[in-house]
């Protein structure tokens, strides 16, 4: 579809002439996401409509207590601090962020009285600033008022770098200003597209500035607040025990009608994925767990008892295999895989192109994964709106058989392809986990048919993802010739996600391995494209460099997509849950009821 | 005993010191957080020092009662530990008691009776027993008792009910981990009070003691199975600190929020602090567990005595 088309369309809404249901499938249809549709919309000036609420209980309270397993429990309950993911939900059962993501990659307010846009003037045109109308009337646990200054607040706390906190990287390049007592104005550097990333979601929920104030920088850790948070949520704390325990009772202030249903939450924490599935599948002791990495064909079988089920939600985590853009085995000034050498087959786009046909995606989505992994073509996956439509994955040994042979890589005495004594023998590393190892065995069985022979390694996982500069076998060191693990995307804006692969993040010695790049892909284009990304404000011209960017990682091929994951839980057949992909499972627990 | 403390501190502070990974490695796979926000962190708790510097940094803080925080949660460990303890205690301890009650009766009964049904049976249910490991015979009482009759709970949780109701939620949770340890250690404990009650009794002492005319009751009380006892106390004593070990894995399996599911945690976590607390933890219990032996046997033997 052209541009000038889609504008027309557009115009079509807003002259009432098109109905934004219509249009957002008709975009769908084309391969764009819902979100990005909606965000088209947004940004053109449509007023967004609010989501139909689907909560249905009529009061406040009463619905007992909500008992949730998490088998990482939460360790701590300040945001800003959070180690994972399980710290974020745990904070996210007392804190709000000014606003979440929703399942479609759409903004839903929280504490703040609406989304910022375009035509009321919220949204500066020429995307350097963003003004945030706060909530009015919010109270913190503690009774206080929610004011502007608790969100400057947090903007100064979480960008201290005495602090050190993991939410630095929204809110260290930003200016925040306070208009009034209930107005904030985010202002940026240069011009930012995505402007919804400090004070949203999983990076934006905010703490109560007359608490923490005289505890930031070194001596934060010693607020009494960090154990015992005082938030503006749904629910008030009542116990912590780390790794274990976390336990809120109902806020009867809360700032939303009839909400919340509960009287009170547990989120118990410890043990292992699959008995936490049993506990909520087939004991129901407990209404919901969290990260089911469980192999699909047991979630099925626990699900035939009928107490209750799986519940899955598209994110944007990607399970995939990189191939080496340096040598592994030639050392050079004291490191591997230096930025200086090139790999002795890869850097051949025939043997890149066949390894892509010998991965069977759909051998490991069916074998492995099941309904928790999906075969893909695409690096960027979701929202829809980022998927590319022309990518397509095949898997053919014969093809990639031609493409070998074609290329001059003759077979030797042993099978093993070779050409000017360079031989095609790999070695394939990824963490220790039992559907990797699966993975991997497909794989080289596919591989062998080719004649490429493949040595299998597996590292254990804390060993694999850490930092550790000593260690050889960590993932961005990669002295192997393939790698594969998943990377999560954490946002329903790609720019974060797809920046892991420029140039400027390889890998290297110089910079202690810290850089994301571990593929140590150097693509000018492909750099070209993000940087022209970071500042395109027209969202449908955005959209279309960063499917122009999956293109070229996936079609040159410097990775081979295997399986994208969705988000997996388990939940008792009553609980009515709101969960979304570019959020925290709790990011909505307000709408979370039971039916009676 | 100062010195053997100081002596696994440091093997354990090396060998943790060494050992790959590092806390802040759930950090490492979100793209959303840059590798210099990481650094930061371990910057800001000293992780980046060398290893001796760290380790005499720990045990200055040590000595002055500062157990340091943990990595993960940023929490004294103290608190941590405080709060992970009555849980461990109560389940470890009603084990033991469940051990030792399963234990002596069935013994003595069976030493008095060799080769009789009662001891052939014991016999059988005692070797099954301590052949099975614990997470094994775990994992089977929630199958059987949570998953297929749907009787007991298989997450051990807090109990937030007041009266009888709360005594009822105990103990119907912590029934199956107590009876995991307890049948386990129990069936182990049998055989040694049979061998060590059927060396007593054929002695020339027990033999003069009936002869007296004294009730079997009474010989058997109080001349057999007092002497009987000094080895098998030995044996518990120093058999505790296997138990914390089981008992780490049982935790493990039914969500105690005890001090071993606390130490595995902090191992996969790789939170030092935490490991070196309870790993020290353990050894002073080990340590008490010796004195208190000592201790017994003065009591269960006049001959033995400390001066």
């Amino acid at each position: 579809m052209k541009e000038k088309e889609l504008r027309g369309l557009i115009e079509d809404v807003k002259q009432g002439k098109l109905s934004r249901r219509a249009f957002v499938s008709h975009m769908v249809a084309l391969g764009l996401t819902a979100p990005l549709a909606q965000q088209m919309l947004t940004y053109s000036g449509v007023a967004q409509a609010a989501a139909p609420s689907q909560y249905k209980p009529t009061k406040r309270g009463g619905g007992g207590a909500l008992k949730v397993l998490w088998w990482q429990g939460a360790t701590l309950l300040n945001p800003h601090f959070a180690n994972g993911t399980k710290d974020q939900e745990g904070s996210r059962i007392f804190y709000e962020a000014l606003a979440g993501w929703d399942p479609d990659g759409n903004l839903v307010p929280f504490l703040a009285a609406s989304i910022p846009s375009l035509e009321d003037g919220t949204l500066a045109r020429d995307g350097k600033s963003v003004t945030w109308k706060l909530k009015q009337g919010v109270k913190w646990h503690d009774g206080t008022p929610f004011t502007a200054d608790d969100v400057i607040f947090n903007w100064e706390y979480s960008r201290d770098p005495a602090t050190a906190t993991v939410t630095s990287e929204a809110y260290k390049s930003i200016q925040v200003e306070k208009i009034d007592n209930f107005t904030v104005k985010v202002v940026f550097e240069k011009p930012t597209p995505f402007w919804a990333d400090a004070f949203v979601g999983t990076r934006g929920m905010i703490i109560p500035k007359h608490l923490f104030k005289d505890y930031s920088g070194a001596k934060s850790r010693e607020a009494p607040t960090n154990l015992k948070p005082v938030g503006t949520g749904p629910y008030k704390f009542a116990e912590f025990k780390p790794g274990d325990l976390v336990r809120g009772v109902i806020n009867t202030d809360y700032h939303m009608e009839n909400r919340p249903y509960f009287d009170s939450i547990e989120m118990k924490g410890g043990g292992d994925a699959i008995s936490a599935a049993r506990a909520v599948l087939q004991t129901g002791e407990y209404d919901y767990a969290w990260n089911m990495q469980v192999e699909d064909e047991i979630l099925k079988r626990l699900e035939a008892t009928g107490k209750g089920v799986t519940t899955i939600t598209p994110g944007g985590n990607v399970e995939f295999i990189s191939m080496n853009q340096t040598d592994p085995y030639t050392e050079v000034d004291g490191e591997r895989s230096s930025l200086k050498t090139k790999h002795p087959s890869f850097s051949d786009p025939a043997v890149r192109k066949a390894m892509a046909l010998l991965v069977d995606r759909k051998a490991v989505e069916d074998n492995i994964y099941g309904r928790t992994g999906v075969a893909t073509a695409n690096f960027l996956n979701n929202p829809e709106r980022f998927r590319s439509k022309t990518t397509t994955y095949e898997f053919n040994i014969d093809k990639a058989n031609k493409l070998l042979d074609d290329a001059g890589w003759a077979r030797g005495s042993d099978g093993i392809r070779a050409k000017g004594g360079v031989k095609l023998k790999y070695l394939y590393q990824t963490s220790t986990n039992a559907p990797r190892q699966k993975n991997q065995a497909i794989v080289k069985a596919a591989c062998q048919k080719a004649g490429i022979d493949i040595e299998i390694k597996s590292v254990v996982a804390t060993v694999f993802f850490s930092s550790d500069v000593a260690n050889p076998d960590t993932f961005p060191k990669f002295y192997a010739d393939m790698q594969m693990y998943t990377t999560t995307m954490t946002q329903p804006d790609p720019e974060v996600f797809m920046g892991q692969f420029i140039s400027s993040e390889a890998a290297s010695k110089e910079n202690k391995w810290l850089g994301r790049n571990a593929v140590r892909i150097r693509d000018q284009e492909y750099d070209n494209l993000f940087r022209a990304a970071q500042g395109e404000l027209d969202p449908v011209k955005r959209a279309g460099m960063f499917i122009k960017m999956n293109e070229i990682l996936v079609n040159t091929p410097y990775i081979i997509p295997v399986v994208y994951r969705p988000r997996v839980g388990v939940a008792v057949n009553k609980l009515h849950t709101s969960i979304s992909g570019w959020d925290n499972d709790l990011w909505n627990l307000r709408d979370w009821y039971k039916d009676a | 005993m100062i010195p053997s403390l100081l002596g696994i501190s440091v093997i354990l502070f090396t060998v943790l010191a060494m050992a790959p990974g590092d806390p802040f490695d759930e950090l490492a796979t979100n793209p959303a957080i840059p590798p210099e926000v990481r650094q930061a962190i371990r910057a800001s708790f000293g992780m980046d020092d060398p290893i001796y510097i760290r380790y005499l940094r720990w045990l200055a803080a040590m000595l002055k009662g500062d157990w340091g925080f943990s990595f993960a949660s940023r929490v004294n460990v103290d608190v941590l530990i405080m709060q992970r303890l009555p849980a461990t205690l109560f389940v470890i301890g009603s084990s033991q008691i469940l051990a030792l009650l399963v234990a002596l009766p069935v013994g003595v009964i069976s030493a008095t009776r060799p080769y009789s049904i009662f001891d052939q049976i014991a016999t059988t249910f005692s070797f099954v027993g301590f052949s099975l490991p614990t997470f094994f015979t775990g994992l089977l009482f929630i199958l059987v008792f949570s998953i297929t009759l749907d009787w007991l709970p298989f997450v051990y949780r807090d109990i937030h009910e007041t009266g009888w109701r709360w005594y009822w939620g105990h103990l119907r949770q912590s029934i199956m981990p107590i009876c995991v340890l307890g049948l386990f250690q129990g069936a182990s404990w049998t055989r040694y009070v049979r061998s060590s009650v059927l060396d007593v009794i054929r002695l020339d002492y027990v033999t003069t003691a009936r002869a007296k005319g004294l009730p079997e009751r009474a010989v058997i009380t109080k001349h057999v199975v007092r002497t009987a006892l000094i080895p098998v106390v030995t044996l518990v004593a120093l058999s505790m600190p296997a138990v914390f070990g089981g008992a780490i894995v049982t935790e493990q399996i039914f969500r105690v929020p005890g001090i071993g599911s606390l130490l595995i945690d902090a191992i996969i976590k790789n939170d030092t602090p935490v490991i070196m607390a309870v790993t020290f933890v353990f050894s002073c219990l080990v340590i008490f567990f010796n004195l208190v032996a000592d201790i017994l046997y003065g009591w269960l033997d006049p001959r033995i005595s400390y001066r």
